[in-house]
Order: structure tokens, then sequence, then C-alpha cells
């Protein structure tokens, strides 16, 4: 090998490197080519797809209304309420006589909607909060994550049932309720990520060419925190729901006509002695499916975007 | 050693505080007193009955003495509902029955779990390594209020083994099946830990030394791999507490046991304030002091944490 390449050696290297980006993949990309390789992420991902359709479309084809009160069946729910296609109750009816099949709908529609708020509160408060401590460090740093590990150590599902007693039970507080205490562990995960970007060297050039820290911890951390977020933002919406159902099972949470899984289980589990399994076991299969379905399309993510795992 | 465990202590006291005030303020913010009814109360009764209750104080006074009450005299004051009893009355007749199985709980999950967890790393890609797994995914989607009514479908109803529900002084054939209903996911959670701790710890360079010694393999277990394996476990243990005694709620409702969760429920249908409050600074301080002794315990033994 000579000391005095050929000058046509570091033009084809270049060609070589051109050649090697036009083909060089992205992160999504290759994040979305390992989640397509799990299967069990991938029947998780089919399986909520499926329960969305269901929520969302599946009031189309139920032949009641979810408050329809069929007075006849009242007392006579476990011979004439039974699930069957040709009386339209395909998932049988509920005590007072109402169609499971659209309850079930609705409750379900219910549960998946207070996930999704609770996990986007967590994602919008949480990141903002966890990357502001983690760029300021310092005595800001100390104060905000103190003043989250008290609030951690709260037993919040007393303060929320307490909370929903002073200001009456309704969705909407249900909601705050929910939203308040969904951030913390993501504050505590967007810190501690914000803790290794802020040494790099891009927010460096950021700082010394004297862009503000704000937009530094916008436009530069925050989106390099984005799939580690969406990771425990999928994770944090089955702990939404079962947080929820929680709540609704006590009778606390979701007040009637509205209903949700966890106000559904509850009274397929008070009436199931009377041979009405089916207001249990609907209700109980869509509740499981669900936690199922996230649950595997979280860990199909994790192992996708989490760097660790490389 | 000693400047962490004051400083931890420094950071429980004001959360145990900050606590009493959220309770003090929500309640005082709640609409309504107390002693509303449909049909109003003359005012000279209303009068004496505030009075009684020192409702008529200012805003101040009624929270410094409320606090003064509960720091110094562990005393949450009367129950607004159960008009003949005290909310410590209430507690004094709830918690012990709650304790019972909240302890056998917390010993089941943390027994089977830390057994089946270890058992599953040791013979790790065996079936029993393939059923812990499958274990502990199952239970992850089956919380205590989805367990609970499957085991009373099963044992009661089906099977006829087992009542579903009631107390009777704590009576074995009463306790099980909250204990299980109650156990099962921080169970499942708490085998997932350790199997991904002992994985880790059995891969580690002195566990080799220890089998190049021609150490028995259960010594190595026993004496080297288990320390190190119960960190993350023991860390663990703060939310599996919490989980438990929010669980226990439903578990009181559920079975009907008589534990402090019913009283907490009946109470926020009655709008009974008082008591809501004193299970929750209750369940607040336990939970603070739980926490505290898990750090300690863990600074204790977690050489590498040097305070």
């Amino acid at each position: 090998m000579s000391l005095n390449p050929d000058p046509g050696t570091a033009d084809r290297l270049l060609d070589a490197q051109a050649a090697a980006d036009v083909k060089g993949r992205s992160l999504w990309k290759d994040a979305r080519q390992r989640f397509m390789r799990n299967r069990a992420a991938l029947a998780g991902l089919v399986a909520l797809v499926l329960i969305c359709i269901f929520a969302f479309f599946g009031g189309f084809i139920a032949q009641y209304e979810p408050d329809y009160v069929d007075f006849s069946l009242i007392g006579a729910n476990a011979s004439q309420g039974v699930p069957s296609i040709e009386t339209g109750h395909y998932f049988g009816t509920d005590s007072s006589g109402r169609d499971l099949y659209a309850r079930t709908v609705q409750g379900t529609r219910i549960s998946l909607l207070v996930g999704i708020v609770g996990a986007g509160v967590a994602v919008i408060v949480g990141t903002l909060y966890g990357a502001i401590a983690g760029y300021k460090g310092g005595r800001t740093d100390g104060a905000m994550m103190r003043t989250v590990d008290i609030l951690m150590s709260v037993p919040y599902m007393f303060v929320l049932i307490l909370m929903l007693v002073i200001f009456g039970r309704s969705i909407l507080m249900l909601f705050i309720g929910i939203g308040l205490i969904s951030w913390l562990d993501m504050s505590r995960i967007a810190r501690g990520q914000t803790l290794t970007i802020k040494g790099k060297e891009f927010v460096e050039a950021a700082h010394a060419t004297g862009v503000r820290p704000m937009t530094i911890i916008l436009r530069h951390i925050v989106p390099n925190l984005l799939g580690l977020v969406i990771v425990y933002a999928t994770l944090l919406v089955p702990q939404m729901i079962i947080t929820e159902s929680f709540i609704s099972f006590l009778g606390l949470g979701i007040q009637e006509p509205n209903t949700s899984l966890g106000a559904l289980i509850s009274n397929g589990a008070s009436n199931m002695q009377y041979g009405v399994i089916w207001q249990l076991a609907f209700p109980l299969f869509f509740f499981v499916v669900t936690l199922f379905a996230f649950f595997f399309v979280g860990d199909g993510l994790r192992d996708a975007l989490d760097p660790k795992d490389r | 050693m000693l400047n962490y465990v004051l400083r931890r202590v420094a950071i429980a006291i004001p959360t145990i505080l900050l606590l009493v005030v959220i309770s003090f303020v929500l309640m005082y913010a709640a609409p309504g007193g107390p002693f509303n009814s449909e049909r109003p109360l003359p005012a000279q009764v209303m009068a004496n009955i505030e009075a009684r209750y020192g409702l008529d104080q200012p805003y101040w006074k009624q929270m410094a003495t409320y606090i003064w009450n509960v720091v110094v005299h562990f005393d949450f004051g009367p129950s607004f509902q159960y008009r003949d009893r005290t909310v410590n009355d209430v507690i004094a007749q709830g918690f012990p029955v709650t304790l019972t199985y909240g302890f056998w709980s917390f010993i089941v999950a943390l027994v089977v779990g830390v057994a089946l967890g270890a058992a599953a790393a040791i013979r790790h890609n065996s079936w029993l390594d393939y059923l812990a797994v499958g274990i502990s995914i199952g239970a992850q989607v089956l919380p205590n209020f989805v367990m609970a009514p499957i085991l009373v479908l099963i044992f009661t109803l089906w099977l006829g083994w087992l009542p579903g529900g009631g107390w009777q002084g704590g009576q074995i054939e009463y306790i099980i099946l909250p204990v299980i209903a109650l156990s099962t996911s921080y169970m499942a959670s708490i085998a997932r830990i350790t199997r991904s701790s002992m994985l880790e710890v059995l891969n580690a360079g002195f566990i080799r030394t220890a089998r190049a010694k021609g150490l028995p393999t259960r010594r190595i277990i026993w004496t080297h791999a288990m320390k190190p394996t119960m960190l993350p476990v023991l860390s663990y243990l703060g939310p599996a507490f919490v989980g438990m005694i929010t669980g226990s709620v439903i578990i009181d409702v559920f079975f009907s046991t008589g534990g402090i969760g019913q009283f907490f429920v009946n109470s926020a249908f009655n709008r009974d304030y008082s008591v809501i409050m004193g299970i929750t600074i209750l369940v607040g301080v336990l939970t603070v002091t739980f926490n505290l002794v898990v750090d300690l315990l863990y600074a204790w033994i977690d050489p590498k944490i040097r305070y």
C-alpha cells in the first residue's frame, strides 16, 4: 500500500459513502422493522385496532340504545336475557333489562378515552416538567423532583376518591383526578433522559449560539425524548384504565347512564350468582384483552425503541 | 448514615403535614356542611351543633385545631355520620381486619413471588421458567377487582369450597380468598423482578468465581446470589405496599370483611368527610413510614450506597 493513494480512491470513498447515505435507515424505520418482527407486539396491535373499531363503530350494529330499558326483561333476565342473535341482544341484557352489547361498546369507549386522556396529560405535563427539571439542574431540579417525590408518596387513590366525593362524581372530575397523578412517573423518566442528552454537543452548540433555554428544551431535547415517552405512554394507558375501573368498580367513578368496563364488571360481579354469567364474562373479556393488547404493544415498542437493548 | 436517616425523616414529615393540609382544604372547599339536610334545622339547633363540632370557629383556627389534634393526640375528631362514634373508633374497628389479611397478602406476594422468580432464573429456559413468565404476564391483567369476582365464581359458586365474603373474626377460610385476590398481581410483579434481577446476578463475575471454587449450587444461591438479587425487589416493595393498601378498599367492599376500606367507601357515599380524611391521613402516614423503612433498609443492605 503506497503512502500516496491515487486521487481516485478519495472519490470512490465519497461515492461509497454517498451510496450508503442513500440506503441509510432512519431511527424510526429501524424501530418499525423491529416492531413488525415481534409477533406478540403485532398481535397486540391488531387486537388494539379491532377493539378501537368495536368501541367507536360497534354501536352501529347494536339493535338497542345503551340506555333503553326493556322492563319485561327485569327479573326474567336469566331466562330471557340470554345472549342470542335472534333477539338482537348479542351479549344478553343486564339486570335492568338494557342491551349489554350496546353497554359494552359504550363502556369500552369510555375506558379507552380515560386511558388515552390520562396518558396524554402524562406525555405533555410529565415530559415538559421532567425536561425542564433536568435541563435547569441544580436547585430548581432538586425542588421540582422533591415535589414529585412528595406527591408520589401520597396514597393517590384515597385522595382521588376524596376529591370525587367533595367536587361531585363526574367524568370531568375523574379526568382531572387521573391527569393529576399520571404525569409523575413520566417526569422522572423524562428528567433522567434529559440529563444524558443535555451533555451532547448539539445542545452545547445551540447554547453557544445563544438559543434561549426554553427553545432548546422544546426544539432539541423534547424530540429526542419522544421514543422513550411513546413507550411509557403506551404502558401508562392500561394503568390509567385500571385506575378508572378501580374507582368505577366501587361505584364512585363513571355514573349512570354512562358506564365503563369497571362499572360493568362490578355489575356483572354482583349478579353472577343469579345465573347471568354473561354480564361478567363479556366486560371482563374486553377488559382483559384491552390490557393485554396495550401491554404487548408497549413491550414491543420498548424493544423497538429503547436504545439500551440495541 | 445518620445524616441520611435524618434527611429522609426531614422529607417524610412535611409530606404528612402536606397531606393533612390538602385533606383539610379539600374538605373545607366542599359545598354544603355535614349537617345540611332537606329539612333545615332550626337556627338555634344548628348553631349548637356547629359549636359542638367547632364549625363556628374561623377557618384558620379550625385547621390549626384539626392539625393539632391529629398530630399531637392522634385524634381525628368525631364522625359526622355515625353520630355516636369518633373516627378513631371507626379505625380501631376496621383497621385490625385490614391489617390481618393485608399482612398475609404481603407475605404471600413476597415469599411466593421471590421463590417463583428465583426458581425461574435458576432453571432458565426450562418449563418452570416459561410457567413463571406466563403467570407473571397473565397476572398483569388481573388486578384485584378482576381476581375477586373470578375467585368467588370458581371457589364459592362452582366448587362451594370457600365462603364468598364475611369475616367471622378472621377464621382461616374467610381469609384465603381475600389474600389470593389481593396478592396475585403483586406476586407476579415480584416474580418478574426477582427473575430478571437473579438472571443478571447469576451472570456476574463473582458467581463464576464461586462456581470455579467448587461451591455447592445451594450455597452459591443462598449466600452469594440472594442478597444482590433482593435489591430491586426491595425497591418495589414501597409501590407494592401502596398498591395493596389501596386494593384493600376493593377487598373490603367486595368480600364485606368490615375493614377500613368498607368504612371509607360508605363514608364516600355518605359524605362523611371526617372519616374519609382520617383514613386518608392514616394511609398516608403508613405509606410514608413504610417507604422510609424500605429506603433505610436499602441503604443498609447495599454497600454501594453511601450517604
